[in-house]
């Protein structure tokens, strides 16, 4: 975008940089801010039909959906309290910690191909790190508040998070492998075409690794029926006991940030991301090839398009994790760890193997029933070693590459790598070699 | 791709060293443990921030997610769960101030050294032609654990030379990896000799015979 703004339009270099960034932060922020507003009256109406109520229907007419907005009101003339035993300053700090580390891993997450604040090469990797430090601020708020309650919702919520990094981390990491990348704009390029080439049609361990890492994130993000660090049947509010107005508010937008962040990186990983179950948009020739930057408006629809799907899948997966709520009772936290410990851990394991297996067996897979014609994954993949163009001709990396596709024919073309044109690809297995 | 006003990348740099500084001098100046904790956040926070503004997006993410997120969680669980009033507020005697004087001035000397000593510091005047490197940096880091330098691929000679320039990082990372299992089974140890231990007087109760005999 910073380029599009210093060459099109001619805006001197930093004012351009200054001027994409605060665009791209405003629209994150946005999305972060609204979807709270759109999720907090969905929980109510979700809830309430489950439990056949009606929900809010006053405030905003027939759905009651200005109740949120009412409610934020609400919370903004509400007093700021601190208690008296509270740690001041790590009272304050902790909401925004909590919510600047959701908020921060929007960075990395594509909404459409290409549509991404910061297209890191580690996308996966970054949102998973940043994602756990959200932790951080729930812990900071239970030790400072200076409550008993606080403070056994925060070693709660510690040991539980700690815990489940690892099953979540495990889940992960199967699409990454599979893929052979952690760009996540890569890895949702990969899954174009029908609906079968979504990862989580590629075996059936992906399909078992999908639950396992839902699970994980639902416990991760604190909701029930892991939300024990605010069980409020048990701890008056966890964490929360002492936050009031704006403060609290803070906790429950990063809260539902991290929510649909979760919903989105399942939808991107194992979903197909913006890629929709039918190729529409390829059909009609629209869609951005692989490589191609110049804009145009059929892609820039078709993008429009792909974001629009991607936000349907994932505020389906906060759908699903609102029913799981309003469904399920809260477990124990010695329940909540066997579940972590005794069954997610060794089924993402399996899965995990399983998944591999059957990657580097080269077994039949649904991935391959409609394989998107240009290029198919071959195209998208990213590969280890870069070889410039001169490289090609030069013995020791042509032979080198030859093996590589004596191996594993999918990826054997030296390709162009969606965002990086200037550089040519090739999987070179320099590793195998030692 | 090539930033065209150094400014911006002098600023953000300054900003993240800043930080940085200011909370690392915070962490030693503060008396309470948690604060201690939560400012230690801050200056590595912002130390993964000056990595991603090298450009070495993985080193940032790693730290982010090692030192930040592991680290410091684990610390302030710690923390929380051994809660005693003197281990929350931390008083430094005058003997332990020397002692920490010596070894973080050494400490600081052998970095200074070790700085300098790379030929590209004790130059001057090179802002202007700075280029942030595109992030290709996490497949290569990730070849040379296993073995493979990335960056020495393109050496042209023979077969056997390319490969002697190729040792990569796998010896240190098995080294590491070994460390780590025997602290891990050191740790796993020491937590089961003390669930073991009872006083003497329970042990014999247990065994169902009486104090006295």
């Amino acid at each position: 975008m910073a380029v599009f703004f210093a060459h099109t339009l001619g805006i001197p270099g930093p004012l351009a940089y200054l001027l994409a960034a605060l665009i791209q932060s405003g629209l994150i922020l946005g999305l972060v801010a609204i979807g709270a507003l759109f999720f907090i009256w969905l929980e109510r109406k979700v809830s309430g039909r489950i439990q056949d109520r009606l929900g809010p229907t006053r405030v905003g007419g027939r759905f009651g959906w200005l109740q949120t907005l009412a409610d934020g009101i609400k919370l903004i003339g509400k007093e700021d309290l601190t208690p008296k035993d509270a740690d001041g300053l790590l009272f304050r700090v902790a909401p925004y910690v909590s919510f600047a580390a959701s908020y921060t891993a929007y960075l990395a997450l594509p909404f459409s191909n290409g549509w991404v604040a910061l297209d890191l090469n580690i996308a996966v990797f970054f949102i998973v790190a940043v994602l756990g430090l959200e932790v951080f601020g729930v812990i900071l708020a239970g030790y400072a508040s200076g409550s008993k309650w606080s403070l056994f919702g925060a070693m709660r919520e510690a040991a539980q998070v700690v815990s489940y990094e690892v099953p979540l981390g495990i889940c992960i990491v199967v699409p990454v492998l599979i893929c052979g990348t952690m760009n996540l704009t890569t890895i949702g390029n990969m899954q174009a075409g029908w609906f079968t080439n979504w990862l989580i049609f590629h075996d059936p361990f992906t399909f078992v690794v999908f639950w396992v890492y839902f699970t994980c994130a639902l416990a991760s993000v604190n909701r029930a029926p892991f939300d024990l660090a605010e069980a409020e049947s048990e701890l008056v509010a966890g964490f929360l006991t002492e936050y009031s107005g704006l403060r609290w508010s803070y906790f429950f937008m990063a809260e539902y940030g991290s929510m649909l962040l979760v919903s989105g990186l399942a939808a991107i990983l194992f979903f197909g991301g913006w890629n929709g179950p039918v190729p529409i948009f390829h059909w009609l020739g629209w869609a951005y090839e692989p490589g191609e930057t110049a804009w145009h408006l059929t892609g820039f629809l078709a993008n429009l398009a792909g974001c629009v799907n991607f936000i349907a899948k994932a505020v389906l997966g906060v759908t699903v994790m609102m029913w799981v709520r309003w469904t399920l009772p809260r477990l124990r936290i010695d329940q909540v760890m066997t579940m972590c410990l005794k069954y997610c851990v060794p089924l993402g394991t399996v899965g995990f193997l399983g998944a591999l297996t059957w990657q580097a067996a080269g077994w039949w897979s649904p991935n391959d029933l409609a394989p998107l014609a240009p290029g198919g994954s071959a195209v998208v993949r990213e590969t280890w070693v870069p070889v410039t163009p001169s490289d090609l001709t030069d013995p020791v990396p042509a032979t080198a590459a030859g093996e590589g596709s004596a191996r594993e024919p999918q990826a054997e073309a030296a390709a162009v790598d969606t965002h990086r044109q200037a550089t040519v690809w090739s999987r070179s297995t320099g590793g195998e070699q030692l | 791709m090539i930033l065209a006003a150094a400014d911006w990348y002098s600023f953000f740099f300054i900003l993240f060293g800043g930080i940085a500084c200011v909370f690392a001098v915070a962490v030693l100046l503060t008396s309470n443990i948690v604060r201690m904790a939560f400012y230690l956040t801050v200056s590595l926070g912002a130390t993964a921030g000056i990595f991603f503004l090298a450009g070495a997006e993985f080193v940032g993410a790693m730290q982010l997610m090692i030192y930040v997120g592991g680290t410091l969680v684990l610390l302030i669980f710690g923390v929380m769960l051994t809660a005693q009033a003197q281990f929350i507020t931390m008083r430094t005697r005058s003997g332990e101030w020397v002692l920490s004087v010596i070894v973080g001035s050494s400490l600081l000397f052998l970095l200074l050294v070790a700085a300098f000593g790379v030929d590209s510091w004790r130059t001057r005047g090179q802002s202007d032609s700075l280029t942030v490197a595109d992030a290709q940096t996490a497949t290569a880091i990730g070849a040379a654990l296993s073995g493979v330098r990335v960056d020495r691929l393109s050496v042209p000679a023979s077969e056997t030379q390319r490969l002697r320039g190729m040792s990569g990082y796998l010896l240190p990372f098995v080294v590491v990896s070994v460390h780590l299992l025997v602290v891990l089974v050191g740790a796993a140890y020491l937590a089961r000799t003390r669930a073991m231990w009872r006083e003497p007087g329970e042990q014999r109760r247990s065994r169902g015979e009486s104090p006295a005999s």
